[in-house]
This record gives structure tokens, C-alpha cells and sequence, in this order.
């Protein structure tokens, strides 16, 4: 029954929400300094209005939670959701399971506009109005991603996905070439862009939670506005436009929103890989493929998920920090074989 | 009821002249079918008509040319089964044939209580209740090409245009579907154009036929002047005899050489 079906999806959102609210306090607890986790709750209800709880937590500690733990959780939440529903939204205007932004080159490019900025005088940037590395990220993101598609599609046809894959990895290693290429010249600024390029949540402010949230927010949002365009084209271009869809004007529209989130993220976070493929496959197999449920639910999953695989970092090798990048992939390739060998055995 | 004039209508891919000055003019109601070897340029035709394919001339329906007309808007005229239709395997039926609101639902609104109300009316009086909550990748050819049609038929569209529809159903399966396209025509008064490969299912159904030979139509007109034995062999090259029934039906039966 369609009212079951939509029953069911809306008790997966209250899960993903309430996963995502467990994750965000299991965030702040934990860590290697600042208070005992369990003064943290007592912490954060004690701030609202209207209550008064004595949590036994310092001032210091108190900043530590606030200043350190809080603006990390929220970087972590944001990025997650936007590179989770990027991937689910690159899958499906390309048609493509196998697709991410890493694949497609998205984040090569990401990385090597954020280099070019590293480049010309970092410091030089800090008094500018507008901070110039999410812009510079982006456009190298979708530059990246039209030549990938360009490429992808003229040789291949539009049915063609393994092209599509292949001029990803083609233009992935053109970017990492010009940015080695650039490093060579520059290499006063290698230790900061490698630092860059393992993920920064660690060392997140304020600031930052500040400079992706119009970015994830407007992304995100032309994304879930596409959700049910996005089942329209899974019918292939040539049905979906018979059924009255202007095809290349939703995938256009899709790209390029979905390129600026993960440009935004990457800006912020440095590459972070493999988010925006075990998601919505995760979330696939078990709400369903309609993208009606899955980028709702690949935003609440894939921002949980960052958030807790945020945290071995903090304690696995204190006082040193495991970079973000080196969890997701570790969970994440295992994750994509799997994915791979499972599509082959069904095939 | 709703007429479809072609004017000209001429599809070239890449230098190769797949259709040439196709004109004809269906009647509302009418069911026109394209017969002609492969590539005779009967897809072409289709696709140029529902506009997923650059073309020259002029498509009308009801005497508005449908280039002239919004994209969604065209939808709501025109519904196209395809050859091979692209069926999402984890779909379910019910989703699939919801598919068919599109043209009316607001680019990002989402379907409203009437659309689904509709799609669970078409379901039940096809028979397709059994298969709304099943996945497209468990059905079987026949199940799936029902599923099509219901789709075709959720657009609300005056025009149908029908592609092979029963190539790969087996010979019930080809009757039940052609049965179902001649209830929906009666019922809902829809000018039907189809390509069809079986040429005694073609001038069972049709009221008109259109025989395409590389691009070219050579000939047109009721079954029994379009299917005769002379004309076949010529542009098929087979030999065959034709036979009539006494109810007017005709059977082309193909012939041994030895």
C-alpha cells in the first residue's frame, strides 16, 4: 500500500533523526580533555532558559565544550549531510551507483583550486571580504566535474556508466598531478595543504561552521527539491523527457548544486572520502531506492555518521589526532568492494 | 477525440537519413500502425512525434503544432511506450505508473491526493492491483509491459504511441496487450500510432497501415491493401501467402522455399 510505504519512510526519518541527536551528544561528550561525559548533558541543559542545574563543570571545561567539541560536532554534521547528498544525487542524474564526488573527480578539483589559493600568499587573504578557498575550491569542483561529465558522455553515450568512471579517475589524476606540480614550486606550503587535504575537523572553530552553512543549507536544499525529479530520471533521459522533464535543465541544476556543496565541504574539511557512497547505499538498502526517502535520509545518516566517525580520532592515538579521512576511508573501501562484488554476483 | 497531423517530418542521424517527409493525418480515435523491415525508420517516427528526437516538420495535435507547445504540456498530450522501456529493478509498480503524473505535477511539487487516486483507479480496472507493491525486477515480461501501458495511460494523454509493444511477449501476451490498447481506445477515445514487427497482429488491431521501406512510406491504407503478398515480397523479401477469413481477418503465413 502507498500509505504503508510512506508510513514506513516517515518512521525511518524519526530514526535517522534521533540517531543524528544521539550522535550529536555522543559528539560533545567525548574527548580527550574537558569534562566527564556525563556532566556534558547536565552541561548543555543547565545553558537553556529557565533551568538551573548544577553540572559540576568548570568554566575552562565549559569552553572546551562550547568553543572546541561543539563547533567540530557541527562541521562534522554539516559536511557529513552535504557529501552524503551529494553522492545520492550525483548517483542519480548520472545513473550511476558506483559514482561519488571523489570519483568524479569533484574533490580532486576541489583540492587543487584550494592549492592554487595556498599558493598566492594564504596570509595575504585573511583581510579579504569574502574568504577566497571555498570559492576557489569550487570552481576547480565543478570544472572538474563538467570535464568528467563532458568527456564521460561524449565518447561513452549517455547509457555508458563505466566511461563515466573512468574519465572521473582520468580527470582525478590530472588534478593531483597539477597539484603536486604547484607543491613542487611552493613547498612552503606543503605541511599546510597536506594537513588541509587529511581533513580538519579537528581544528574547527566558529568560523568555519559559519562559512559552510550557507553553502550546505542552499545545496542541500535545491537537492531535496529535486527528489522526486531525480526518480523521474531514473526511467532513463529519453522516458523521463517524454514524460514532460526538461532532462538536461534538473541534471545541470543537480550538478552544479551538488558540486558547490561538496566544494564548500571540501573547503572546510579537506577531502573526506568515501561519505558520499557508503551513505546513501547504506541508506538504499534499507529504506528503499526512491530518492524520495533516500536524500532525506542520506542527510540525517550521513550527518550522524561523520560525527561518530569523528571520534576514534580523538581517542585512538591522543594526544595526537587520526585525521577523519583515514577512519572514513578505512570503513569505506572494504564497504565500496563489498558494493562491488555484491553488484556482480547479482548481475 | 484528437486528431495528429504529420507534415514532412524528417529524422536524419548523423548524415544518414533515417525518415524522409513523413506526412499523414490520423483521424481522432484512429489507430494507425507502422509496419517495414528493421530500420525502416518506424522508431524514428515515434520518437520525432514525442519530440526525444531532432527532427524537421511539423508535428500537430489538434492542429497545434507541438514544438510550440511547454514540455510538460506536450506530456499531457502525448504518451510513448518505448521499444525497450529502462524499468528501475527496486521500483514498485505502484511507484512506476505514478510515474505517468508527471506532466502534472509541478516541477518540484509533489503528486497530489487526486494523481494517486488516479494511479490506484488505472490499477484496478487494468487487473494490476497484484503487482502495485512488487518490485519491477520480480515481474515477468508480460506483468511489466502491462505496467507500461498503465503508465502510458496515468498521463491522461489523447495520443498514444506504442513501440513494439508486444516483441517480447509470447503469443497470449501479445493478444492480451493489443486487447488492452483496443479497450483503453474505445474507452477513452485515443488516437493510437504503433510499430509493430507481427503483420497479422498489425492488420488485426489497426484500422489503417503505413508501410515504411528505408525511410519512405510505399504504401498506406486499410490491411487488406496495404498486406498483400506481392507488396511483402517485394519490401520484405519474403514469400508469403496471404490469407483472408471470412470475417475479413487476414493471416500472412510465410512460406517453405523447397
Amino acid at each position: 500500500m502507498a500509505t504503508t510505504i510512506g508510513r514506513r519512510s516517515r518512521w525511518w526519518f524519526a530514526a535517522g533523526a534521533i540517531a543524528l541527536c544521539v550522535a550529536l551528544l555522543a559528539g560533545v561528550m567525548i574527548g580527550p580533555a574537558g569534562p566527564t561525559w556525563w556532566r556534558v548533558p547536565l552541561a548543555l541543559l543547565d545553558k537553556l532558559p529557565l533551568i538551573e542545574i548544577d553540572s559540576g563543570v568548570t568554566n575552562s571545561e565549559w569552553l572546551i565544550v562550547w568553543q572546541v567539541r561543539t563547533p567540530r560536532v557541527l562541521l562534522a554534521a554539516l559536511v557529513g549531510a552535504t557529501l552524503s547528498a551529494s553522492g545520492a544525487s550525483y548517483q542519480g542524474v548520472f545513473r550511476n551507483p558506483l559514482v561519488d564526488p571523489y570519483l568524479l573527480g569533484v574533490a580532486a578539483g576541489a583540492g587543487l583550486g584550494a592549492t592554487f589559493v595556498f599558493t598566492i600568499n594564504r596570509a595575504g587573504t585573511s583581510d579579504w571580504l569574502v574568504d577566497p578557498l571555498p570559492l576557489a575550491a569550487f570552481v576547480g569542483g565543478l570544472l572538474a566535474v563538467f570535464v568528467t561529465y563532458i568527456v564521460g558522455t561524449a565518447f561513452g553515450g549517455d547509457q555508458s556508466s563505466t566511461t563515466l568512471v573512468l574519465a572521473g579517475v582520468a580527470v582525478t589524476s590530472l588534478a593531483t598531478a597539477l597539484q603536486t606540480f604547484m607543491l613542487q614550486r611552493n613547498t612552503d606550503v606543503v605541511r599546510q595543504v597536506y594537513s588541509w587535504i587529511l581533513g580538519r575537523l579537528s581544528t574547527a572553530t566558529w568560523d568555519d561552521v559559519r562559512l559552510v552553512l550557507p553553502y550546505a543549507v542552499v545545496s542541500t536544499t535545491a537537492l531535496l527539491l529535486h527528489r522526486r525529479l531525480l526518480d523521474v530520471l531514473r526511467v532513463g533521459d529519453e522516458e523521463a523527457s517524454a514524460l514532460g522533464t526538461n532532462v538536461r535543465r534538473v541534471r545541470l541544476v543537480v550538478v552544479v548544486a551538488a558540486t558547490l556543496g561538496t566544494a564548500a565541504a571540501v573547503a572546510v574539511s579537506g577531502l573526506i572520502g568515501f561519505v558520499g557512497i557508503i551513505v546513501p547505499h547504506a541508506v538504499r538498502l534499507i529504506c528503499g531506492t526512491s530518492y524520495r526517502a533516500v536524500l532525506p535520509m542520506s542527510i540525517l545518516v550521513g550527518a550522524a555518521f561523520l560525527i561518530l566517525a569523528d571520534i576514534p580520532g580523538r581517542i585512538l592515538d591522543n594526544p595526537a589526532e587520526t585525521p577523519i579521512g583515514v577512519v572514513t576511508a578505512f570503513l569505506g573501501a572494504p564497504f565500496f568492494l563489498l558494493l562491488l562484488r555484491t553488484r556482480q554476483v547479482a548481475r | 477525440m484528437t486528431s495528429l497531423a504529420l507534415e514532412n517530418v524528417s529524422v536524419t542521424y548523423s548524415g544518414r537519413r533515417a525518415l524522409v517527409d513523413f506526412s499523414d493525418t490520423v483521424k481522432p480515435g484512429e489507430w494507425l500502425c507502422l509496419i517495414g523491415p528493421n530500420g525502416a525508420g518506424k522508431s524514428s517516427l515515434l520518437r520525432a512525434i514525442v519530440g526525444t528526437t531532432p527532427h524537421s516538420g511539423r508535428v500537430l495535435v489538434d492542429g497545434v503544432a507541438l514544438a510550440s507547445r511547454p514540455q510538460r504540456r506536450r506530456a499531457q498530450l502525448v504518451a510513448y511506450v518505448p521499444q525497450t522501456p529502462m524499468l528501475p529493478p527496486d521500483m514498485s509498480g505502484r511507484e512506476y505508473v505514478l510515474l505517468g503524473r508527471n506532466p502534472f505535477v509541478s516541477h518540484f511539487g509533489s503528486e497530489a491526493h487526486h494523481d494517486k487516486a488516479y494511479v490506484n483507479d488505472i490499477l484496478a480496472r487494468l487487473d494490476l492491483e497484484d503487482l502495485a507493491d512488487r518490485k519491477l525486477a520480480n515481474l515477468s515480461g508480460g506483468e511489466r509491459q502491462r505496467l507500461v501501458v498503465a503508465r502510458a495511460i496515468a498521463q491522461e494523454a489523447p495520443v498514444l504511441l506504442l513501440d513494439e509493444p508486444t516483441s517480447a511477449l509470447d503469443i497470449g501476451h501479445q493478444q492480451k496487450a493489443l486487447e488492452l490498447v483496443d479497450k483503453l481506445r474505445r474507452e477513452h477515445g485515443l488516437t493510437v500510432v504503433s510499430a509493430m514487427h507481427d503483420l497479422t497482429l498489425a492488420g488485426t488491431y489497426a484500422d489503417r497501415l503505413s508501410l515504411i521501406h528505408e525511410g519512405h512510406v510505399v504504401a498506406t491504407g486499410t490491411p487488406s491493401e496495404v498486406l498483400r503478398a506481392e507488396t511483402l515480397a517485394e519490401f520484405y523479401g519474403v514469400s508469403v501467402n496471404v490469407h483472408t477469413e471470412p470475417d475479413g481477418s487476414i493471416a500472412i503465413i510465410p512460406r517453405r522455399s523447397s
